[in-house]
């Protein structure tokens, strides 16, 4: 039988990075699953960009808790996918990214972004671009850094 | 190649009930665990607890919850109110249920976990709970326990634990 859920990369950095990539990722899976767990430089942003699409191509809405309140936020036009932040403290960060490498729909992201210490959060991306996504680019924007010892990982998920 | 998500150990409650539910001599050979459970309760609680390598301490959260009549947000401090059930008076044959994500959780770090539960039971009670915990240890995780506070945990309640590989 196939294998349904298949890792396709991993990387856990040596030395802190503002940049991660999965490249040349096969079109032969449904769908993407992106696990990220570790520590930032400060509060950064833990953002997508596809297939080096730096262009107003992006949206998002959010869902957060504080631990005080609850509220609810969105940007659209954005020149790259929010789908959570990294804080200091551990924390965890799941993105799933469904039929990205269909060739007839805009792409949609949703994400668990977790850090016990700071927020709960939802959030929801998407993509306008009916291209298949072959690459991934994760950015830290504003000049923080993934820290030494996190990792990323992207599973392929097969629907038959 | 070697199966990336894979079944661990399963637990389905009999007829006696359970106090708790425990996973025991978890192998340290995958990168992350995910556990998947739906809990009832034989009493009114709609919450119980967790604890990594049987200990109860160090844990802390951040929760977004939803009712049907309302949302907010809460923190802990302790692993009490970790995860749904369904209580006893609440519709029959209804069940919880809810994921708990554990990367890395054989590594060196403190162990963030990311936990999803929901029960719904056509009435007038429900919730939903997103929640970001950790447990402030780095020590790898090798078991996971599932507490009942005050009394068990009904016959066909279930948990399943998996690994996960990335390699």
């Amino acid at each position: 039988m196939a294998s349904t859920y298949e890792p396709i990369a991993t990387t856990t950095l040596g030395s802190g990075q503002g940049l991660v990539t999965f490249a040349s990722i096969p079109a032969t899976y449904t769908d993407l699953r992106l696990v990220y767990t570790g520590t930032g430089s400060a509060t950064i942003p833990f953002a997508l960009q596809f297939n080096n699409d730096t262009g107003s191509n992006y949206s998002y809405t959010l869902l957060y808790g504080t631990g005080s309140s609850a509220a609810s936020t969105r940007g659209t036009s954005q020149t790259e996918g929010y789908v959570g932040n990294v804080w200091t403290d551990q924390n965890t960060i799941i993105v799933d990214i469904m039929n990205y490498s269909n060739t007839t729909t805009y792409k949609t992201q949703i994400s668990r972004a977790n850090s016990a210490g700071n927020r709960v959060a939802a959030w929801v991306n998407l993509w306008r671009s009916t291209a298949a996504i072959n690459k991934i680019d994760i950015t830290a924007t504003g000049g923080g850094s993934y820290q030494t010892g996190s990792t990323f990982t992207l599973y392929g998920i097969k629907a038959a | 190649m070697a199966t990336t998500f894979e079944l661990i150990s399963s637990v389905t409650v009999g007829a006696g009930g359970a106090s708790s539910i425990d996973f025991t001599s978890i192998p340290a050979t995958y990168t992350d665990l995910c556990l998947v459970f739906s809990l009832r309760s034989s009493d009114g609680s709609d919450y119980c607890g967790l604890k990594f390598n049987n200990s109860s301490s160090s844990f802390s959260s951040r929760q977004i919850y939803g009712n049907g009549s309302g949302a907010g947000s809460t923190t802990r401090s302790n692993n009490d109110l970790t995860a749904v059930q369904t209580p006893s008076s609440y519709t029959s044959n209804t069940f919880s249920n809810n994921a708990i994500y554990i990367p890395n959780y054989a590594g060196s770090a403190n162990k963030s976990y990311s936990r999803d539960s929901v029960f719904e039971n056509n009435g007038t009670n429900a919730i939903q709970t997103l929640e970001a915990g950790i447990w402030s240890n780095t020590s790898a995780i090798n078991q996971v326990t599932l507490v009942h506070p005050s009394a068990t945990f009904v016959q066909y309640s279930t948990a399943y634990l998996y690994g996960v590989s990335n390699a």
